[in-house]
Parts: structure tokens; C-alpha cells; sequence
């Protein structure tokens, strides 16, 4: 596997520098690899990962998910559809899913209003869209990976042990 | 009255460990952005699943002593593990006791085995309580030297040569802290011969055992010959991440074993039981997360072994454990003015080589179970220390 994709899939938290020095290569190799991989439509960019709740990095609080009914159409199934609602700004994710309804968005907004009038003006209205229904989220305890409340993981390890 | 004269003889003349001194010289700078590679043990906390199973076992009111041998569900599970990972069988009923840590099970091992005066020969630089555990029972302890050029195997040869009649216990870590050496199956074989030739019986303990990288753990226990005269020595604290658990065990010959497990009950009576909870739930289901912390264990020893040899520090690629030992000389200083010097110029703690008995003079220990971004610190600053003169 390439070297570069395998520290990105292991949690991507090291600079280039460092993802040089442990996988043995030049910076400018690693450079290149990502490059490539940019390319190859594999690595599609960094997001950071902010406690929305804290007050610095509050400016898009608000977050929901929907479940949204579509009808699928002929030649394309759902494709068309999800596409054309990824393409809103307010949706941050959207996934075809099995069971009871058929798309699920995560969806963001900087306050309960602006969500709530993407989902009854933009959402509702596509044709196609047959039912949406929508849970904002109260509170985050862990998002891609990271605890959000880290109060167990204090490091109480002994600076030299046997 | 004097309450000096209170402790017995043995132990007012029993050194303290070395790494003792060091520690305490480290817990000076606290508050101080001091990066540590002289701890020994690893950086990642217990995998979850095996922490929630033990708060299971807890709110299932498992709160009782067990059978002095521990658990017997532990003791099945450690027989499977054993005989998949180490091609020797053993039985869970009387062949196998759970122990507090490899340290209990070798401490039981030493009492029940040696007698006062009894020799016991161990290869170094090696863990610190070996030599101080046949102290504490009276015997008369044997160093077999390891050498950087041998990457710190033991050898036949280094063995015949150290050894002297009545030797009677060969006491065995491989891959060894703090070297990371180990043997191949060649060199074990070798060692094997000469125990059966000498009549010894090895104390094996195989702690870093799935810490090796490269090739694949031999145990001494599984050469022909073998078992019957090997006690198996084992645990939880390296793979598993479980060290503050202190949960291990002792494999061998039933009469052994049950020699062991006398000092045992009447000594410690049995392990945590909700330790040994834990363990059932990481052998059972635990390999995947020794993998991957292995795989983690593996890049960071070549990133420091590249680095440290890159910087001047002549260092080999340790086969196992998460130790690299390198040699320190070439920067004109001993092991305790380099881990001196390194920890009060640029704030990184190694562990001075001498801790580990004096064939590690000239070296130091730097343990690279801590993330890459520590290291690659740790490394630049090193690199910086061996740059600035002596003065």
C-alpha cells in the first residue's frame, strides 16, 4: 500500500514532515504522493475536527440529520437526486442507505432556523423528495475518531519504569 | 536501639535499582517539557474492549478470590493461546497458575526452585530484578555477557564460557529488555543443548514475545527436549497494553508448577480477579489490537534506529521488544554523563545502560513505545546534544 495512504487512513493527524521521517522518505516524496493521490481522487482534502460546542467554534453549532425518502428513477436509481442535494452547501455528508428510508444527510447550519428552512424551502421542495425527517443533534461525545470529553485519559504513566 | 539493625543482612546489602536514582532525578524536572523514552511499558492505553469487560465482570458482582491456579476459563484460554502462538501444549488444569505479573510468577519460580547457595546464570544487560530476585533467595547469580556485535544474542559460546559446576538455573528473556535481542531458532537450539548437557532447568521469560519484528518467536519450551525442564513465563503488561493489570502466568511440568503454586497460596493467594477477567477477554478476542500496536511498535523502530544511527549513535536494529539500545561512546562521554547531560540540556530521558548490569555500560535505553510526533522531537534534540561539545 502506499505509504503516504496508510498513515493518512491511521488517523492523517501528522504534518508532512513528520509522515516524511517515519516512513522513511523526503518531504518532497510525500508531497508527491499526496499530489498523486489528489489526483487519483483517492485523498479529497483535510477537514478539521472542532468541539462545536466550545464558544470559539461556535459558528456553525447547529447540526441535524435527515432522513430523507426518494423515488428512484429510471436508468439512474438514486444517483441524480443525491448528487443534486449534496451539491447544497448545508449538507456536509450524504449517504445512500438500506433499511427505511433511502438517504441520510448531516447537515449544518449557524442556527436552528437556517436549518430549518433549508430542509421545508430547498429540501422538501426537489421533486422526487417524497418524506424528510429531520433530528438536530444535542450534544457531541465523539466525532471521527476523537473523545470529545477526554477527563479519563489523563496520563498518570511513569516518566521512567523499569 | 538502632532500627538499621532491624533489616535483615541481605537486604541492607541488596542494591537499589538503578533505575531508581534516575527516576528521581527525572521527577526533579517536573513541570518541565521533559520527553520521556525511559519508561517500560507501552503507550497505548488498554484496548477498550478488554477495559469494559472487566467492568462487566464488576457489575456482575465478580468480586471473590479464585482458585489458587486462577480461573480455569484463563487457564483454557492461556492453553489455546500457548499452543497456537508458541507450538507447546499445555494442560489448564494443573500445568498452568496465574500469577501477579511475571514478576510473582518468577519470584515463585526462584523460591521454589533455589536453594540457598544455588546458581543461576541470566545473559546481560538484562531486566533489573533478575539478579536481585536470586539474591533474595540466597542463590548465587551468573552473569552471561551479550554483545552489541552479536545484536545483544545470547550465545552457546558466552554461555560455556561463564558457566560453573552446580549451576543448576538459566534463567532466559528473549527478546530481552532492555536490548531488544533475541536469539534465532539456531542459536536456541544451541543454548538447548547445553542445557540439557548441563542439566538446567530455564526460566523463560517471553514478555516481548509478539513484540518481534523481525523473523519469528522461537520459545526455548518447544525445541525437543525442552518442556520438561522450561517453565514458561508470560503475561499480559506488553502486548496487551495491560501493565498497571499485573496479570501473568507460569506454563510447565505439573510438579513444577505445583512446587510454585505453594509459595503462591500462601504468599499471594491468587491474582485479581478482575484482572483476570480482562485477560480472558484479550486472548479471546484481543489479537487484532496486538496487531496493530505491533505494526505501530515496528515503524517506530525504524524511524529511531535510522535517526539515532544518522546522528553518530551506533545503534542495531533491535528483532524485538520496543527498546533501542545504542551504543553512546563516539560522543566521548559514559552512559550516565550522555543520560545526564541529554536530560538537563534538552530535556529527554534515556535510561543510563548500567541500570541493566555492567555489560550495558556504553549504552543507553531509549523505549520508543510514544507517538511519532515525541519522537521525532526527541530525536532532533538528541541530535542537537550530540552536536554541542563536550565540554
Amino acid at each position: 500500500m502506499n505509504p503516504v495512504l496508510k498513515l493518512l487512513i491511521e488517523g492523517g493527524q501528522l504534518t508532512t514532515a513528520q509522515m516524511a521521517q517515519i516512513a522513511g522518505l523526503t518531504e518532497a516524496a510525500v508531497n508527491q504522493h499526496l499530489e498523486q493521490l489528489k489526483k487519483d481522487k483517492i485523498f479529497l482534502g483535510w477537514r478539521p475536527v472542532l468541539d462545536l460546542s466550545q464558544e470559539a467554534a461556535a459558528a456553525a453549532a447547529v447540526r441535524a440529520v435527515i432522513e430523507v425518502k426518494i423515488t428512484p428513477e429510471r436508468g439512474g436509481g438514486f444517483n441524480r437526486l443525491a448528487e443534486r442535494i449534496g451539491r447544497f452547501d448545508e449538507v456536509e455528508s450524504c449517504y445512500l442507505m438500506s433499511g427505511g428510508f433511502d438517504l441520510l444527510l448531516f447537515v449544518k447550519g449557524s442556527s436552528l432556523h437556517k436549518v430549518a428552512s433549508f430542509v421545508s424551502e430547498k429540501l422538501s421542495t426537489i421533486e422526487g423528495v417524497l418524506s424528510t425527517s429531520t433530528h438536530f443533534m444535542l450534544r457531541c461525545y465523539k466525532d471521527q475518531g476523537f473523545l470529545f470529553d477526554q477527563g479519563e485519559m489523563q496520563n498518570t504513566r511513569l516518566n521512567v519504569a523499569p | 536501639m538502632n532500627p538499621q539493625d532491624f533489616i535483615a543482612r541481605h537486604i541492607v546489602t541488596l542494591p537499589k535499582s538503578g533505575i531508581r536514582d534516575f527516576f528521581e532525578l527525572v521527577a526533579k524536572m517536573k513541570g518541565q517539557d521533559v520527553i520521556s523514552l525511559g519508561v517500560g511499558e507501552p503507550d497505548f492505553v488498554t484496548p477498550w474492549h478488554i477495559r469494559e469487560a472487566a467492568i462487566f465482570a464488576l457489575e456482575r458482582g465478580k468480586t471473590y478470590y479464585t482458585s489458587n491456579l486462577g480461573l480455569i476459563e484463563l487457564r483454557r484460554a492461556i492453553s489455546t493461546y500457548v499452543e497456537e502462538h508458541f507450538s507447546v501444549s499445555y494442560r489448564p488444569e494443573d500445568q498452568i497458575i496465574v500469577t501477579v505479573g511475571v514478576s510473582e510468577a518468577l519470584d515463585l519460580a526462584f523460591r521454589a526452585f533455589c536453594n540457598p547457595g544455588d546458581k543461576v546464570m541470566f545473559h546481560q544487560p538484562c531486566y533489573v530484578s533478575y539478579h536481585p530476585s536470586v539474591t533474595l533467595v540466597h542463590g548465587q547469580a551468573i552473569a552471561v555477557p551479550t554483545y552489541a556485535k552479536d545484536n545483544f544474542a545470547l550465545t552457546a559460546e558466552a554461555l560455556r564460557a561463564a558457566w560453573q559446576p552446580g549451576a543448576k538455573i538459566l534463567m532466559l528473556n528473549l527478546p530481552c529488555n532492555p536490548t531488544g535481542g533475541t536469539c534465532t531458532r539456531e542459536q536456541l537450539e544451541k543454548i538447548a543443548a547445553f542445557c540439557r548437557e548441563k542439566d538446567l532447568l530455564v526460566l523463560s521469560d517471553e514478555i516481548y514475545s509478539e513484540l518481534t519484528f523481525d523473523g519469528v518467536h522461537t520459545s526455548i519450551a518447544s525445541l525437543p527436549g525442552m518442556v520438561e525442564r522450561t517453565i514458561f513465563l508470560h503475561g499480559f503488561s506488553k502486548a496487551f497494553a495491560m501493565t498497571g493489570w499485573r496479570i501473568g502466568y507460569a506454563c510447565g511440568p505439573a510438579v513444577l508448577i505445583d512446587a510454585m503454586m505453594k509459595v503462591h497460596q500462601y504468599s499471594m493467594m491468587c491474582a485479581s480477579i478482575i484482572a483476570q477477567e480482562g485477560a480472558i477477554e484479550a486472548l479471546t478476542r484481543g489479537w487484532d489490537a496486538v496487531l496493530k500496536m505491533r505494526e505501530q511498535y515496528h515503524r517506530r523502530r525504524d524511524l529511531v534506529v535510522r535517526r539515532f544511527n544518522e546522528i553518530g549513535l551506533k545503534c542495531h536494529s533491535p528483532r524485538g521488544s520496543f527498546y533501542a539500545f545504542p551504543d553512546v561512546t563516539a560522543t566521548g562521554r559514559t552512559e550516565k554523563e550522555f543520560a545526564v547531560g541529554l536530560l538537563e540540556k534538552e530535556k529527554v530521558a534515556v535510561v543510563p545502560g548500567v541500570a541493566f548490569g555492567e555489560n550495558g555500560a556504553g549504552h543507553v535505553r531509549a523505549c520508543f513505545a510514544t507517538s511519532y510526533e515525541q519522537l521525532i522531537e526527541a530525536c532532533d534534540r538528541i541530535a542537537r546534544f550530540v552536536e554541542t561539545p563536550k565540554k
